[in-house]
């Protein structure tokens, strides 16, 4: 690939840098970079909130008994904890990157409809403004666990149920909307040449991971709009008494619960399949079969949804089609990690941050991906549901792999975005201190499941003490940790040695074509992709 | 290097296989064959994922330490293989089966509720378990016996903190029992880890589980789906009798159904007095009202409400006294007709309309919560 | 709506790369339009078949038994009677808390031949001063069960009221259909209890019409 040998930013900065100062730049803002930049800042703040409140949860954690809070706000702070992670960290973190880097990627000199964008971001902060104003409600926030599992969501819900469920509808929205983008970007604007079985693989995952969120956003706003009117306009979708049933409730949210996880994993994947070749010097092993293997994933995501739900009492031949269904996953999630390992085989490596981070990625989420295999198996998931071995799961699935993709992601972009180069030592700090903190907090907590304890309890048994002091002492160090990567970001926008346009050797593609920092108006005349 | 971890692996997966049973880093074995049986399959997934992460992260390792180009590797040009592909798809996929024959006979075999010989039913409410044993017509509340005191720190934890009850559920060894799982309010789920049986009580639905336990001995579990407040203080304790003492068991638990019933006919009678209602009301209060309503009565606002200075406690006797014995519908107040005696229900509401400055100097007589209930 | 979408659109792109881009603007522009209103369908399609599921899972349920509920009328009695077998139907019920009466069987199982015509017989009080409406909801285990579980007629197909202090006893009329499969030796009918007084009279009939 190669760019036409035009002078872009002479363009840019003649015709169209004519964009307002302050802060209402930001709030007006349809430029793609400007708004990925609040996705990401946004995120980030989310992050620090979300991350707060699993600090709250590890203190009353530390040692047996009940000492900070009450069980009763701890409930609010596991549930909010859980939506902010995932609505307002995750999703919002790969929305962001999205935003900044498919235009460049493709070749386009923006999003297709900008405006839509500004509004998919602006509404966020609404949606997690009411979200946390609900916990200072009398009666407390959301306290039902994330999943909001009727009737507890219902008839037994605090008042500010409605917030909630107001919350939830507005996030969806705004992933919605952004999703559309994305897909009519992808699909309408890539330069002349960028065939579809030449875009990077970010790019690929994105879209895939765009028509996932079409499909299941919308059965998310359906099942909240349920708990809603089952609350509040007596209805019966969930209620035995009218004829309802509380096990459709699980039914219809993990349709949505499934692919959703999904999502937060497939762009993951795009990052650590542009790091993994960068800094091996080599072309990405089995480009097309990564291409197949993200798209069986999200198929067959769809077909798997009741693995969450093994215990409510389904008819044997329901259980074997899911842990069949489930453990069929594992075939082309096994593919991406080989490949990731073929292209690392008889490579170049060097070990920058976003290398070391896509390293852990591929271990980390690995074992995240073996206890899943785990969990599937019916028999055994008897055993484990619903303890530490489910929570130890998912977080190493979340924490090392979504999210260490998206600081995998932020290092390996920010000398594009800044035109800096980040502070290598301090990124190599922030790298080792969130490796080691993270396993001390996630890896004792199989064991935690194994031995028995159950999730989302405020306080436990004695011979769960030790490993509970371990977990929170490796929280509080990990929450810690991520203020290094601040601190990182904060250096890197305001200074450090100037960037090259191509800042890593083995890098390919339309981005690096482009100077450091990148102009404001990506590509404003089209690339030549050969 | 790649010796070096997977010679660390061996020594923790056999650290694993030796420590089984009543391991801190491991799932039991359980007591029963089901738990047997899937404490192996658990074991036999778990080195295969072990054995596949060696191989895998061996592979990237030596990558990792050989082609790194300060040793000066250069890089080669492959990056396409079919062959390669096709097998890594086959390979996992012949695990998955191997893995899949196992778990398939295992859950078959533990989901055949047939040919039980005990039936009891389970009943979950919050933040209690009922136990109904179905062909004697005979059943209990089992609650959290852990004093208040040791959860707020004010007092020494005992060995069982958390996980101890006032009346545990009583099964005999060798029988298969088999259990009718449901619940009154939200969902619940009844788990003890030793028989390997977790089944959620779902409110309205009725679910079925069943164990044999073979060796004699208390085990202990607690619920394992979020069911509001106190989902972390709702323990399960069983205790596993040989046949001739669980006979002996229940003979006498039957005996005391009988008793019961003529204390509660003795009571009736007698008046109660001011002082006796208070101290006794007090008791059954902190016991059971507490934890939601507080000790200090004011209640949780909007989520609890407050008994101190409430319209209800102050003048309304009688809705005071219907909302103790049938509940109210949609919130976690429960009908305590049946989990306390009349004697208990007329002291409690004694209490509550005294304590804390209500003040209202009424004495609830066990006489009126009887005709209350049967007018 | 359209025309917020078509403002939005027509700002996508810079006028320099509207002059040297193969395709003109215009062109993109409805291309845009058509392929955003295509994907707005899908989530529109979407958003209702969140909805279509409560449907869906209730005839998926009839058909598999999935849930265990059993609330279909059986249209004609048993013809044949297979006495070879001897099948236990276990009766239990619960009372919703909020609910103040009493609610039992008057048995607590019945050993009958499939195919086999059986009344059994429920009693209920209403132990409070006012009147009362019940609606009680069955429930099966093994749910697969319920498939050979007839009721003829049944308490539970209508709503029960019972004045303060009254007293009733309910009939269940049923069959177990002759060809339930040979691992199935012991069922259980559950019907929980549920205070439907507050339930408007417009709410009750969408009820009857769901169940």
């Amino acid at each position: 690939m190669n760019t036409a040998t035009t002078t872009p930013e002479q363009h840019g900065a003649e015709h169209h840098d004519h964009k307002p100062k302050g802060l209402m730049r930001w709030v007006l803002t349809t430029n793609h970079k400007d708004i990925g930049s609040l996705y990401l800042g946004f995120s980030f703040l989310m992050f620090l909130i979300g991350g707060a409140m699993a600090m709250v949860i590890r203190a009353e954690l530390y040692q047996p008994g009940l000492q900070i809070v009450e069980p009763n706000f701890f409930n609010q702070m596991t549930t909010v904890h859980g939506l902010i992670m995932v609505f307002g960290a995750v999703m919002p973190a790969f929305t962001g990157l999205a935003n900044w880097l498919i235009p460049m990627m493709i070749g386009a000199p923006d999003m297709a409809l900008p405006r839509m964008n500004n509004w998919s971001f602006w509404i966020l902060p609404m949606a997690f403004s009411i979200l946390l104003a609900s916990l200072f409600m009398e009666g407390g926030g959301p306290n039902f666990g994330w999943t909001f599992y009727a009737p507890l969501s219902t008839t037994y819900s605090p008042d500010s149920t409605a917030l909630f469920v107001f919350a939830v509808h507005i996030m969806g929205i705004s992933s919605i909307l952004g999703a559309i983008n994305v897909v009519v970007t992808i699909v309408n604007m890539r330069a002349p040449g960028m065939t579809y079985m030449k875009m990077p693989l970010f790019v690929w995952t994105w879209l895939i991971t765009a028509f996932l969120l079409i499909a299941v956003m919308p059965v998310l706003a359906a099942t909240v709009t349920m708990v809603l009117t089952d609350k509040y306009f007596g209805t019966s979708f969930f209620a035995a008494a009218g004829g309802g049933d509380p096990v459709l409730f699980q039914h219809i949210f993990w349709f949505f619960g499934h692919p959703e996880v999904y999502i937060m994993i497939l762009p993951s994947f795009g990052i650590i399949s542009a790091i993994i070749p960068t800094f091996s010097r080599k072309k990405l092993f089995g480009y097309s079969s990564m291409v197949y293997a993200t798209a069986s994933i999200a198929l067959l995501s769809f077909l798997v949804w009741a693995h969450h739900m093994f215990t409510t009492g389904m008819p044997v031949a329901a259980e074997l089609f899911f842990m069949y269904c489930t453990m069929l996953i594992s075939v082309p999630t096994g593919v991406k990690v080989f490949n990731w390992v073929a292209t690392m085989w008889r490579g170049s490596l060097t070990f920058e941050v976003p290398m070391l981070f896509a390293i852990a990625f591929i271990v980390l989420f690995t074992i995240g991906g073996f206890s899943g295999l785990m969990l599937a198996i019916t028999p055994v998931d008897f055993q484990y549901h619903d303890t530490y071995f489910v929570v130890a799961h998912f977080h190493y699935v979340l924490v090392t792999g979504a999210i260490f993709s998206i600081m995998a992601a932020a290092y390996y972009w920010l000398p594009k975005w800044t035109g800096h180069m980040y502070h290598e030592g301090l990124g190599k700090l922030h790298f080792w201190a969130s490796l080691i903190s993270v396993n001390i907090l996630f890896f004792p907590m199989h064991f935690l499941g194994l031995a028995g304890m159950p999730r989302r309890v405020p306080d436990y048994a004695l011979q769960f003490a030790d490993f509970n002091q371990l977990v929170s002492i490796g929280g509080f160090a990990f929450g810690l940790s991520q203020l290094i990567f601040l601190v990182v970001v904060i250096k890197c926008a305001r200074g450090g040695k100037p960037a090259p346009a191509k800042p890593w050797e083995g890098a390919e593609g339309l981005e690096w074509e482009m100077p450091s920092p990148a102009p404001y108006h990506s590509h404003t005349t089209p690339p030549i992709v050969k | 290097m790649h010796k070096l971890i997977s010679v660390a692996v061996l020594s923790a997966m056999s650290f694993l296989a030796t420590a089984s049973g009543g391991s801190p880093f491991n799932l039991t074995t359980g007591v029963t064959d089901i738990s047997h049986r899937v404490y192996d399959l658990h074991m036999t997934i778990l080195y295969i994922c072990i054995a596949i992460g060696v191989v895998v992260f061996g592979v990237m390792f030596y990558a990792i330490i050989k082609h790194r180009k300060s040793k000066g590797a250069t890089a080669a040009q492959f990056h396409e293989s079919t062959k390669v592909e096709i097998i890594w798809t086959i390979i996992p996929f012949v695990i998955l089966v191997t893995m899949a024959i196992p778990a398939t006979s295992t859950l078959i075999e533990m989901e055949d509720n047939s040919q039980s010989d005990i039936t009891i039913k389970i009943t979950a409410s919050q933040w209690k378990w009922h136990y109904q044993y179905f062909e004697h017509d005979f059943g209990f509340f089992s609650l959290l016996s852990t004093p208040s005191e040791q959860i707020s720190n004010q007092a020494q934890k005992s060995e069982n903190y958390l996980l101890e009850v006032d009346k545990p559920l009583v099964i005999p060894t060798g029988k298969k029992v088999r259990f009718l799982i449901t619940a009154d309010d939200v969902i619940h789920s009844w788990w003890v880890p030793a028989f390997a049986v977790k089944q959620d009580a779902n409110p309205g639905f009725i679910n079925e589980a069943w164990t044999r336990v073979n060796e004699p001995g208390i085990y202990r579990g607690q619920c394992a789906e979020l069911c509001g407040k106190n989902h972390g203080f709702m323990p399960i304790v069983v205790k596993v009798l040989p046949q001739n003492e669980y006979d002996a068991w229940l003979k006498e638990q039957l005996a005391q159904v009988e008793v019961a019933k003529q204390a509660e006919t003795k009571a009736l009678a007698s008046t109660l007095t001011y002082e006796e209602s208070m101290t006794l009301g007090k008791q059954v209060y902190l016991a059971r009202c507490a934890m939601c309503h507080q000790p200090n009565g004011q209640g949780i606002p909007g989520a609890f409400p407050p008994i101190k200075n409430s319209p209800m406690a102050l003048n309304d006797k009688q809705a005071h006294i219907d909302i103790v014995l049938h509940g109210k519908a949609g919130t976690a107040m429960q009908a305590f007709s049946n989990q306390l005696t009349a004697k208990e229900i007329a002291t409690v509401i004694t209490y509550e309309r005294n304590a804390w400055g209500n003040d209202t100097k009424d004495v609830i007589q066990v006489s009126e919560i009887i005709n209350r209930e049967v007018k | 709506m359209g025309d917020a979408i078509a403002r939005a659109l027509s700002q996508s792109y810079h006028t320099t790369y509207c002059e040297v881009i193969i395709m003109n603007r215009e062109q993109l522009t409805q291309q845009n339009r058509r392929l955003v209103q295509k994907l707005l369908l899908i989530i529109g399609g979407m958003f209702c078949f969140g909805f279509a599921l409560v449907p869906l899972y209730d005839v998926f349920c009839e058909f598999t038994g999935l849930n265990g509920r059993n609330t279909i009328k059986a249209e004609q009695q048993s013809q044949s009677i297979d006495s070879s077998r001897v099948v236990r139907l276990q009766l239990t019920t619960s009372v919703s808390p909020g609910m103040p009466w009493q609610f039992k069987p008057n048995q607590h199982y019945i050993d009958v031949h499939p195919g086999e015509n059986k009344v059994v017989k429920f009693s209920a009080k209403n132990l409070s001063g006012q009147a009362i409406v019940g609606q009680a909801i069955p429930s099966v285990s093994p749910g697969l069960a319920g498939l050979y579980l007839n009721k003829t007629e049944c308490f539970c197909f209508n709503q029960q009221p019972l004045a303060g202090g009254e007293s009733v006893e309910m009939g269940l009329v049923f069959f177990i259909s002759p060809d339930i499969p040979e691992h199935i030796s012991t069922l259980t009918l559950s019907y929980t209890l549920f205070n439907v007084t507050d339930v408007t009279e417009a709410e009750s009939h969408n009820l009857q019409a769901a169940l």
